[in-house]
């Protein structure tokens, strides 16, 4: 459910409104629902038009950086 | 524009708009052939006025195909529904093999339609022709009230030969048979997409709308024996490698991996939760051959301009079920079904 | 495409299901429900099962919106499609879910009503104030990630007097879904579950700690999941840890996106203008207290359900369509009858083969091959 796509912001606009990027495509979105400060360069998660938060890169990069060590923890063993 | 004599006053196309006199036969008709489509397909059998076009036929068997054009919005990125009718056309007879040689265009227009973008489409319906050296001999115009039609549709039909003795068909798939496509995926719907007032975003992208008969002749005289050809548009290439699997009763595997899809289409896909594999395309066409031919049939369209990013992406295997499937790149397998109704973009 | 490409990498996905192996007891089972569509839909279409232990069992929830909307609701937008002068608005997923008799909003489009497919709620408004003759009426549908927008939009109707601008509102909400599943766990016939994988996008909105109460209660683990297929097998794993450790509460893999608080403007945005409905209707699951939400009476100038009369409907489903059955997890796709026969998704007989998101059209466009 809740189709929702990561998309970085580009410029931002009036009346709580920002033009995001997503792999070259750019669209206008609104920023009304976000709780928090957001800049350009900032990711949110986009729904139906809307910005639903800001994408936390440094929670995005644990992760990732958590998949690493499983696969390097895995190769030692090896 | 040699050979055409003008017949009254000048429609004023710069301010005008279509209206019901246009179609009814009367003078007002005349002037408006005369000046907006006679000067641009300007060519000796469209001058001679006649309700038809006389013309001797070449060697070898003719080719014959005709199809109709709708589209919102008219003018997108990299084209308009003009040179889509052209190119179109073209396409659906290059991709027996033959060299496209005449259209006929049919215009049906609404009342109050632009005189200045019907003058507009015009042109780059001739421009389409003329580039693919094929001439635009007979055709039609109507007028319809206006809410009964939307701007514009046009109809063309096209003549072909096919000198050579050659058979290229949707039932000759093999099993063993390699799958090519002649560039990156869906260019033209994302173009159209990003146009529609209910989606409206920007895409760089242009619609890749060309006439590939040129593509085709450099590729037959390299591969004379090219099994099946055909251009994915509406519905894209999961629909076309579904109708040659149903018409061969053959199956298909192909490797997502090797799909030529531009970052901006693949962008845009994930945004409104289409599939890019059934994204429309108008420039583009799928080829099948004997696994043999398979590389010197790419190394030719990878030399043409228009198929530079020509890509190997799968094979015919057997499959009495006719299932396209596809090897994701994450490692699983999935189906490429049949697109179920119009692919809408959709929130979950 | 950051953040996208990175969480689909097959060599680390490979990895993290040879860890899921090692840690998975073989002689337990482990019966797992993804509550969500999304999740649903991205199962099939990266092949998960294929990577997991036999015993590891995705049993898929009701969490695609358009499939668990009554057939009765449909029928009623449909009818709201059909009065004059209205043009009516939705999301492109709903435009096909067939209605009774098979009757959707597309085919009420081919006779002459003016539906409109929008990407956004924004759309709507827009063509509100472009017509300001006709009557605008939306038809949101949706859980707690859908639902925000449509709050917005009333804010924006009141502020602008758009006065032609009305919501057929059907958000529903997740986490008591997800206690009715569980209160159900009891009777005959109903689904045995060991752990859920928890909604994505909607815990954005309503924050992770909107499931500690039901986990508590029914002593289940619940890992809110991102969607891309390297969370989806992440949040399997910590769903094999918790169950072997026999814990149970709820825990977040999709920690970039989802707050234990969630985003707290968006639920004031909520509280301000909808307000809980007393019961509604889901499809599967019957009439459940407190599942929905409505328009609050100050908004009641932009509630369709106020301003149109709404036709009564008894929304009859095909008799042989398991729809029900399969949006509580008892049964599975195959099981139907009709399923790949008479339903298919160029002529779905039921809800959950309309969605892309259904559990039938995701068992047809990507497990038929099995
Ligand atoms: S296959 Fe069709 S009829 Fe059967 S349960 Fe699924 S949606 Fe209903």
């Amino acid at each position: 459910m809740c189709l929702a796509m990561p998309a970085r912001i580009i410029s931002l606009l009036e009346n709580e409104t920002a033009i995001i990027n997503l792999g070259g495509v750019e669209k206008q979105i609104s920023l009304a629902l976000l709780d928090t400060e957001i800049s350009i360069g900032d990711y949110v998660v986009v729904h139906v038009g809307y910005a639903l938060t800001r994408l936390d890169e440094v929670q995005a990069q644990q992760t990732l950086a958590l998949f690493a060590q499983m696969q390097s923890a895995k190769e030692e063993t090896k | 524009m040699s050979g055409i004599k003008r017949r009254g006053a000048l429609v004023d196309v710069k301010r005008g708009c279509v209206e019901l006199s246009h179609g009814s036969g009367g003078r007002a008709m005349m002037q408006l052939i005369d000046q907006v489509f006679l000067s641009a397909f300007d060519n000796e059998l469209l001058a001679q006025k006649n309700d038809q076009a006389c013309f001797n036929t070449e060697q070898g068997r003719m080719v014959m195909t005709t199809d109709s054009y709708v589209i919102s919005p008219l003018f997108f990125p990299g084209g308009d529904i003009g040179c889509l009718a052209v190119h179109g056309t073209i396409n659906d007879i290059a991709m027996s093999g033959a060299k496209p040689l005449y259209l006929s265009a049919s215009f049906i227009l609404e009342e109050g339609f632009s005189l200045m973008d019907l003058q507009k489409i015009v042109q780059s319906m001739a421009a389409a022709a003329r580039d693919a050296n094929v001439k635009i001999i007979t055709g039609d115009t109507k007028v319809v009230e206006r809410g009964k039609g939307d701007g514009v549709f046009i109809t063309t039909t096209g003549i072909g030969v096919l000198a050579q003795p050659i058979n290229i068909s949707a039932d000759r798939a093999k099993p063993g048979d390699k799958v090519i496509i002649s560039g990156y995926l869906g260019d033209h719907g994302v173009a159209v997409m990003s146009k529609r007032e209910n989606l409206s975003f920007f895409a760089p992208v242009e619609s890749d709308t060309a006439a590939l008969h040129e593509l085709v002749a450099t590729m037959i005289a390299a591969v004379p024996d090219i099994h099946c050809m055909r251009d994915p548009t509406r519905g894209g290439l999961a629909s076309v490698l579904n109708e040659i699997a149903e018409q061969s009763q053959v199956g298909f595997m192909i490797e997502e991996n090797t799909l030529p899809i531009r970052e901006v289409v693949a962008g845009a896909c994930e945004l409104l939760g289409l599939d890019p594999l059934y994204v429309a395309n108008e420039g583009k066409l799928v080829a099948i051959c004997k696994s043999a031919d398979a590389e010197i049939l790419l190394a030719v369209m990878q030399k043409h301009p228009l198929g530079k990013h020509a890509a190997l992406i799968g094979e015919v295997v057997a499959d009495a079920n006719c299932f396209v499937q596809m090897q994701t790149s994450f490692g699983g397998k999935r189906m490429v079904d049949w697109l179920a109704g119009e692919q809408l973009p959709r929130i979950c | 495409m950051k953040y996208i490409k990175a969480f689909r990498d097959a060599n680390l996905a490979k990895m993290i299901a040879d860890k899921i192996a090692a840690e998975v007891n073989d002689n337990q089972p482990y019966r797992l429900m993804e509550f969500c569509g999304g999740h649903t839909h991205a199962i099939h279409r990266y092949g998960i099962p294929d990577l997991l232990p036999k015993n590891i069992d995705l049993i898929h929830g009701p969490g695609c919106p358009v499939c668990v909307l009554p057939i009765a609701r449909i029928d009623q937008a449909i009818a709201l499609a059909e009065l004059p002068n209205v043009i009516l608005c939705s999301y492109g997923d709903m435009l096909r879910v067939p209605g009774t008799q098979q009757k959707s909003l597309l085919k009420a489009k081919a006779k002459g009503a003016d539906v409109r497919m929008v990407y956004s709620i924004n759309d709507a408004l827009a063509i509100a104030q472009k017509n300001l003759s006709k009557e605008i009426i939306f038809f949101a549908i949706g859980f707690e990630t859908t639902t925000p927008p449509t709050a917005v939009a009333l804010l924006k109707a009141k502020e602008l007097c758009l006065n032609n601008f009305s919501v057929f509102c059907n958000h529903v909400l997740t986490p008591v879904a997800m206690e009715c599943l569980l209160q159900d766990e009891n009777a005959e016939a109903s689904v045995q579950l060991d752990g859920f994988i928890g909604p994505a996008h909607v815990s954005i909105i309503i924050g992770s700690d909107a499931y500690k109460k039901v986990a508590e209660r029914y002593q289940k683990p619940v890992v809110i999941s991102g969607f891309e297929p390297l969370d989806l097998l992440q949040s399997i794993l910590m769903l094999v840890q918790l169950i072997n450790e026999k814990s149970y509460g709820v825990e977040n893999q999709y920690t970039r996106a989802v707050k234990p608080q969630g985003n707290i403007k968006s639920q004031a945005l909520m509280a301000e203008t909808l307000e809980l409905r007393s019961t509604f209707e889901w499809r599967g699951l019957g009439f459940m207290p407190n599942s929905a939400l409505q328009i609050k009476s100050a908004y009641r100038d932009f509630d369709a359900e106020y301003r149109f009369p709404l036709q009564m409907s008894q929304g009859q489903e095909h008799k042989a369509c398991e729809c029900g059955a399969i949006l509580r997890g008892v049964k599975k796709p195959q099981a139907c009858k009709l399923f790949a026969k008479a339903c298919t998704p160029e002529n779905p007989l039921g809800a959950c083969m309309v969605s892309s998101e259904g559990a039938c059209a995701a068992y047809y466009a990507y497990g038929r091959i099995k």
